[in-house]
């Protein structure tokens, strides 16, 4: 069994003592353990099931790289789906239950699969449920579906907040082992703004776990040295529970940060994105423990030796009484000293290797640890724990010449360099043919913006694995990161790291070598996503040789691990299966995050109401308290309209339509682009951007304009008003304006850059009220001021003065047809304004009006709309607006666009009225058909409604639309069929609907 | 996440604060134009892989465009430089084939 | 070829699936072909297949650089459907959405494809008169679509947030058989079927020149030899121009990236694929039990694979806001491609400047759901020398007449 020491533990404060409950059972752990250690001082070994197959899993590792040990945490809104036990603090009141299976962790029904497992190999899905054709959506993925996704789903909405922030430092250093702390070291002390990133809520990293010494004196003693050094550097941050996870182009790194994971509803946000720009990275990331490919490796209680020792050194837990070892290598033997130091029974050493020497074998001998050489376990006895291995020759087929009992099995297959920081952004790996592993090629780093290297590795991220070797090259790795800077580090020596002589490991894939195809299939590679030996030799024997391809078809290194574990012994599996050297056969791509990273905390803050900026007219909060109901346009809230009690929104729209039309409406047109262009060329450049002339405009007069892009297709319109001798007044739709505005200094800027013209954009500075009905004129004059006659104040001029003791610029525009005045007053006294219109407004039946009245109203108007009659593929000439377009000027933007055969064909659909024959209305987006298919059994079209409404005016339904040759064909009807069956027939009218000689916008 | 230097203002701009325009010292075709040249004024897109020259907007800062020489496939910024300007200066293309003796040229 | 079957596996098992042939066979080039298709991606294999199946053209080779599969087909989000509002889009995607529903039974590989239901979101009334459009097209256009409103939707989507705050769900565009399938095997089937057929699969094969007479194709200079061709089609997405410079053209074709990423898998929660292109993000559930999600494109020339984060952070935040019950959940895995953006965001299919040379690119984001399409319409146009119905509006020439097929029209993002 596992369990809790009565002495020792670096990490555990005894004092302390933690409640948690795990499937409901309490259990008792202390401050300063992984939910991982808790579990096993509790005697849980046996924590989740797997993903194919359903087998039973356990604890296999003590940090990031932990396959198996993934929990539903938490409840309601703090619930959270495949945490990881070993990375997860323990705290009170923690609770956790076991995922993917059913009904419960001890007996799952999935674990069919298991029993079924020789018919399930890699890929055998892409191989069967191909017949009957529906099958597979209807029977087969639904059940693969359900057996399948790990975690449970969350309910609840999350009860968290996140932050994001932003750091920009010199060096930035991954990883606080002593590598780190090192490099961290000599960057700082050489100047730079450094900041030091630990994932765990400790510092040091392995080497107090293993013994090292540090000149002379214990690792923790160098640890706390150099923390002391560190944290009284003022350019120097240190930041613990934060996870570097992400590196990307030009120096730009991510972390997450934990920063109330373990103290929920504390308060503070549960974890906070950190946004790092860098001028080197330093990866000190250390290296992980692989596993060996045995029969039953995947047995609870089979380990990683180097989680083993972590476990009985920082946590005081056991994970099991009698801990056979098996190696590769002499780093294992670590652990057989530790447990046997921890006075555990450790029965053997398996040690693949024929001839074991050096100073830790050694050592383990002489404490009375007996070692079995060139031996191999065969097999792992036991299903939910381990209770036995069978042990024979690594050279041999699998033949076992004694079986000894245990209850755990510590492995070590090597060590693999964590080069992910490395790789993110395209950094090379070489092959380290003596310690079989991958390891950063430093001749070929990732390149930052200036062409020079962006990371550097650092200790047993670079394949510096003993302590020694480490330290120095993380003194190495910081010098480099100040002096890329142009910083001169500091000349002192290096610490010097003792450690034990150890012989060289021996490359070790499966083991015995000479395994059959029975025990193949026990090995396993890849524990979470159930992939053995015998899958990634049975996609290599199909050909899926390439190494993606054989992640993809047998899923290897594709679980929420992302292959920590698995990939080296899974591509050296490949390797041979293919005869080739493994180099050849290459990594895949390492891809971010390092770790699976909070999506809450990607989106951070933006959520709900402030999801997205939130842009309002100064008259904004008089429309919520008027009950308006708004539609998103941009980033602006409009007024679709202003319901009354008991109203439908459609009632509510005919309402205003009729009160606009008979009496008077008031419109919030503040969201009204609003461009000021100005200069001694400004004539000249807008009658380049417009498609009329607008140089010719006099002051104090208005004129409608055209704007396309260069294909010759509208892209905005608005009404423009010459101020003054050189400043214009461009308004742009409410979309439009900052779109324009930036397509006006494109031009300035990139194109014409001599020509002397100023824009500014002043649509906030402004609110805007549209005054419009027959009693508009009343209103003004009630109000007093300035002088709005028809004769003081014609159609299409504006004048600035002064109304009801506010300074404005009126407009004589209209886009309703009716008597209209659009006022402008600074947005400082937009609400007064529109408070003292709506007041003084009462006794002529002022009501305010919405868009879609708006809407209505220019509909029955004829007026178009862009983004209603327009969609990028409309030219001025198809909306028959040719009067807006010069014939007389050389050039303007579209010009030459729609000079095109396409756009100039006389076949086009133009704009043309469509008045129902029965007077419903078109339902919006129908076409009209044409007669017979296309090539492609298509039925032809001829058209297209654009706008369609019910106009309460008219009392009937009305439309705009897009007809082959339409104005040559006024009269002739064109059928728009119905989804869903039948269809309307409408006869091509005039689009102007209403007041066809525009009497009454003129009065 | 790219940063490149405004020439305009100075600022080491992040990526965020800027707007990306496309392919840099395009020749305008208007009317009079051949269909040939319209179209490729229009679409016809140098898009190396390896160096290439573009327009950004420090949308978010200054708000002045400019112009930038990067490699597409190492996202290495050679130099970058104000947008009023015709061809590409003569010492960033030094730069250039400096750093990429196989570089064919602007042309 | 031996047949997959759940009798074959059984069969197989008992012999500890010793037995199993390769998929596709790994032969030397020979000395030259009728026809060489330049790119094992999903629309290369299609292309080839379809070469074989419908016009009997089996002497055939298809040339990889890599390895097959290896590009955009299994980097996408692997959404199907047809949905589209111009003419000549709705009928290649939908071609291609009616060949994925017998796509296993026709390569006797299990491609998985799941025609689940898709959505799109309307949250603007802008939008909602934009599906009420394509809805009206698809209908004369023999695509299945309809609109449905809120309530369906939330039927539908059980973990939506009908009532954001900022964007209310007024409705949503609802394809019933668009759907997914498992990407990888799309190409694995079809490399199988064309390798079956006698077409050689060569990777790990680049191309380094087009070599040509009298202005005709006659093969290629590749890493692996000069390979000669009667008929040669490129079909290399994110390297499209690479190749066009070899043949002596210019495509109307910018290369960027595109990004996409998957969360830790949970058990079932979404049945239907949901696009809310308002916000900027789509997601779907894998059968893996993953979510997967895309955003939209990056805004500058890459061709590093690599795209740049703020997009993921702008997409996530869309989704967190559309779902808020994935805020808990983790992303597992970033990653990105290259896609080749034509000057209206829709594809070429079309001879080329160069005799027998034809080109199939610039899919933009909306390529896997094509493959099946645009290889059938890619064979027919390389089989017959002239494009069929379904290639003919694609031609490389209509952005000189103007006679765009604008998809963005319709929905802001086209995935």
């Amino acid at each position: 069994m596992s369990t809790r020491l009565a002495r020792g533990g670096r990490l555990i404060d005894r004092g302390a003592a933690q409640e948690f409950t795990f499937n409901g059972k309490r259990m008792k752990g202390f401050k300063g353990d992984t939910l991982a250690a808790a579990l096993l001082a509790n005697d849980q070994m046996l924590v989740g099931r797997s993903f194919k197959y359903h087998r039973p899993r356990g604890i296999v590792a003590s940090g990031a790289e932990e396959p198996n040990a993934l929990v539903n945490m938490g409840e309601g809104g703090r619930f959270e789906p495949n945490q990881r036990t070993t990375t997860t603090e323990l705290f009170d009141g923690l609770t956790a239950t076991s995922q993917n299976h059913w009904p419960s962790l001890e007996f799952d029904v999935g674990v069919v699969n298991n029993y079924a497992a020789r018919f399930l190999p890699a890929g055998f899905y892409y191989k069967t449920f191909i017949h009957p054709r529906a099958a597979w959506k209807h029977l087969f993925e639904p059940i693969v579906r359900q057996s399948a996704g790990l975690g449970k789903v969350p309910k609840d909405r999350d009860a968290d907040r996140y932050e994001q922030a932003y750091a920009f430092c010199d060096v930035l250093v991954a990883g606080g082992g002593v590598a780190g702390l090192q490099a961290a070291l000599v960057a700082g002390r050489a100047g730079a703004r450094v900041i030091l990133l630990e994932q765990a809520p400790h510092w040091g990293g392995r080497a107090p776990v293993d013994g090292v010494e540090i000149d002379g004196k214990p690792a923790e003693a160098f640890v706390e040295a150099a923390l002391a050094e560190l944290s009284a550097m003022e350019n120097v941050t240190l930041r613990t529970r934060c996870m570097a996870f992400g590196v990307y182009d030009h120096g730009y790194v991510l972390a997450e940060e934990r920063v109330a994971d373990h103290t929920p509803g504390d308060g503070r946000p549960k974890k906070r994105l950190w946004r790092i720009r860098a001028g080197r990275i330093v990866s000190a990331t250390g290296a992980i423990e692989r596993p060996l490919s045995f029969a039953g490796n995947d047995i609870p209680g089979v380990m990683l030796a180097s989680a083993v020792r972590d476990y009985v050194v920082n946590w005081a837990v056991s994970p099991g009484d009698r801990t056979v070892v098996v190696t590769n290598n002499d780093d294992a033997y670590r652990t057989a000293i530790a447990l046997k130091e921890a006075g555990l029974d450790v029965p053997a050493v398996i040690d693949a290797r024929p001839n074991v020497t050096g100073d830790l074998p050694a050592k383990a001998r002489a404490l009375g640890i007996r070692i079995e050489t060139g031996s191999a376990i065969v097999k792992v006895k036991g299903s939910k724990r381990v209770t036995g291995v069978a042990i024979g020759l690594q050279a041999g087929e699998g033949a076992a010449r004694e079986e000894i009992a245990c209850d755990a099995v510590a492995m070590s297959g090597g060590w693999s360099p964590v080069v992910h920081l490395w790789s993110h952004c395209g950094g090379k790996l070489v092959w380290d043919e003596a310690a079989a592993h991958f390891r950063p090629d430093a001749a070929r780093p990732p390149i930052t913006h200036d062409g020079s290297a962006m990371v550097i590795a650092a200790g047993a991220a670079n394949g510096a694995l003993p302590a020694g070797e480490c330290l120095a090259d993380a003194d190495r790795a910081g010098a480099e990161a100040a002096q890329a800077l142009g910083m001169k580090p500091k000349k002192a020596k290096a610490p010097e790291a003792a450690a034990p002589a150890e012989a060289r490991m021996e490359p070790v894939w499966i083991m015995p070598q000479g395994a059959g195809p029975a025990l193949r299939m026990k090995m396993w590679l890849d524990y979470q996503n159930d992939v053995k030996v015998s899958d990634v030799q049975l996609a290599a024997r199909e050909g899926y040789t390439s190494v993606e391809h054989t992640k993809r078809y047998t899923t290897l290194g594709m679980a929420t691990d992302q292959g920590k574990l698995s990939n080296i012994n899974g591509l050296a599996v490949l390797a041979d299966s293919l005869n080739a050297e493994i180099p050849q056969v290459g990594t895949t791509t390492f891809r971010p995050p390092y770790t699976p990273v909070t999506i809450g905390a990607l989106a951070g803050e933006s959520r709900g109401d402030i999801f997205q900026p939130l842009r309002r007219t100064p008259m904004h909060a008089w429309h919520e308290a008027q009950g308006a109901y708004f539609e998103p346009v941009g980033l602006w809230r409009r007024p679709y309209c202003y319901p009354r009690a008991g109203e439908t929104h459609e009632q509510a729209v005919h309402r205003e339509v009729t009160n606009t039309r008979e009496r008077l409406g008031l419109l919030d047109a503040s969201t009204l682009g609003k461009i000021i262009v100005k200069g001694p060329d400004a004539g000249r450049f807008l009658d380049m951007l417009y498609t009329n002339v607008m140089s010719s405009l006099p002051v104090g007069k208005c004129r409608y304009g055209l704007m396309c892009n260069e294909q010759g297709f509208l892209s905005d319109d608005g009404v423009v008003a010459r101020i003054d001798e050189d400043t214009w007044l461009c308004h742009t739709t409410s979309g439009g304006a900052d779109r324009i505005h930036a397509w006006m200094e494109d031009w300035l800027q990139c194109e014409w850059w001599d020509w002397k013209v100023y824009t500014a954009n002043v649509t906030e500075q402004y609110a805007q009220v549209a005054v419009v009905g027959p009693n508009a004129r009343k209103l003004l004059e009630k109000l007093g001021g300035m002088d709005v006659s028809r004769e003081a104040l014609p159609f299409m001029q504006w004048a600035d003065g002064e109304l009801g003791g506010f300074r404005c610029r009126v407009y004589r525009i209209s886009f309703s047809g009716e008597l209209s005045y659009e006022i402008a007053v600074p947005a400082s006294e937009g609400m007064a304004f529109w408070k003292a219109l709506n007041d003084a407004g009462a006794e002529f039946g002022a009501m305010p009006y919405g868009t879609e009245c708006l809407h209505v109203m220019r509909a029955e108007k004829g007026f178009i709309m862009i983004g209603d009659e327009t969609d990028g593929t409309v030219t001025p000439l198809d909306l028959c607006l040719d009067w807006a377009v010069s014939k007389k000027k050389a050039d303007f933007l579209g010009k030459r666009g729609m000079q095109r055969t396409y756009l100039a064909n006389p076949e086009r659909w133009k704009l043309v009225g469509l008045e129902t024959l029965d007077g419903s209305v078109i339902p919006d987006g129908a076409y009209a058909v044409a007669p017979g298919v296309n090539g492609n059994g298509q039925r032809n079209t001829e058209g297209r409604v654009t706008s369609t409404y019910y106009s309460p005016t008219l009392k009937r339904g009305i439309a705009m639309g897009l007809v082959r040759r339409g104005p040559e064909r006024m009269g002739e009807t064109v059928e728009f069929p119905k989804v869903g069956g039948g269809s309307v027939k409408a006869r091509i009218v005039s689009p102007v609907f209403y007041d066809k000689d525009g009497e009454k916008q003129n009065v | 996440m790219l940063i490149l230097e405004c020439p305009c203002c100075g600022v080491k701009a992040e990526e965020t604060e800027l707007s990306p325009g496309g392919e840099a010292h395009l020749k305008r075709f208007g009317p009079g134009s051949s269909d040939e040249e319209f179209e490729a004024y229009m679409f016809a897109r140098k898009n190396p892989k390896g160096v290439h020259f573009e327009r950004w907007r420090h949308a978010y800062g200054c708000g002045k465009w400019f112009l930038a020489a990067r490699c597409t496939a190492t996202l290495e910024v050679f130099g970058t430089y104000p947008a009023q300007t015709s061809e590409p200066p003569a010492d960033i293309v030094a730069k250039i084939k400096a750093k990429r003796p196989d570089w064919k040229g602007y042309k | 070829m031996k047949r997959y079957s759940v009798f074959a596996i059984a069969r197989e098992a008992l012999r500890y699936h010793q037995g199993w042939e390769r998929a596709w066979k790994s032969p030397e080039p020979k000395k030259s072909y009728d026809a060489i298709i330049v790119g094992a991606g999903g629309h290369g294999l299609a292309s080839a297949y379809y070469l074989g199946k419908n016009y009997g053209i089996t002497n055939v080779a298809v040339i990889e650089k890599g390895w097959l599969g290896g590009g955009n087909t299994g980097r996408n989000t692997t959404i199907i459907r047809s949905n589209y509002l111009q003419d000549p889009s709705a009928a290649i995607y939908e071609k291609a959405r009616a060949l994925y529903e017998t796509l296993s039974q026709d390569l006797n590989y299990n491609v998985m494809f799941s025609p689940r239901g898709l959505l799109m979101l309307a949250q603007t009334h802008h939008e909602v008169r934009g599906y009420l459009r394509t809805v009206h097209a698809n209908n004369l256009q023999g695509v299945s679509t309809e609109w449905i409103g809120p309530g369906r939707v939330k039927e539908l989507v059980p973990i939506i947030n009908i009532d954001g705050p900022r964007y209310p769900v007024l409705g949503a565009l609802y394809q019933a058989r668009g759907g997914t399938a498992r990407h990888d095997a799309v190409a694995w089937g079809y490399a199988r079927a064309c390798s079956a057929m006698g077409m050689d699969i060569i990777q790990q094969c680049e191309v380094t020149g087009v070599t040509q007479s009298n202005g005709v194709v006659t093969g290629l200079d590749t890493t692996r030899g000069h390979i000669g061709c009667k008929k040669l089609g490129i079909v290399v997405a994110g390297h499209s121009g690479q190749l066009a410079e070899m043949a002596g053209f210019r495509l109307p074709i910018e290369a960027v990236a595109l990004q996409a990423l998957v969360s830790e898998p949970i058990k079932p929660c979404m049945d239907v694929v949901v696009m809310a292109n308002t916000v900027h993000g789509y997601m779907s559930q894998s059968d893996k039990g993953e979510m997967v999600i895309g955003g939209g494109t990056d805004g500058f020339n890459n061709y590093t694979q690599r795209g740049s984060f703020h997009h993921i952070e702008e997409t996530l935040r869309a989704l967190v806001e559309t779902f808020p019950m994935i805020s808990r959940l983790k992303m597992l895995r970033q990653w990105g491609g290259i896609v080749d953006m034509t000057g209206d965001r829709s594809p070429i299919i079309s001879k080329t400047p160069l005799g027998n040379c034809f080109i199939n690119c610039g899919w933009g984001t909306g390529g896997f759901k094509a493959i099946p399409g645009s290889g059938w319409a890619m064979a027919e146009l390389m089989a017959k020398g002239e494009p069929g119905p379904l290639a003919a509006e694609f031609s490389m020439w209509r952005f000189k007449e103007g006679q765009f097929i604008d998809e963005s029209v319709a929905a802001g993002v086209a995935h």
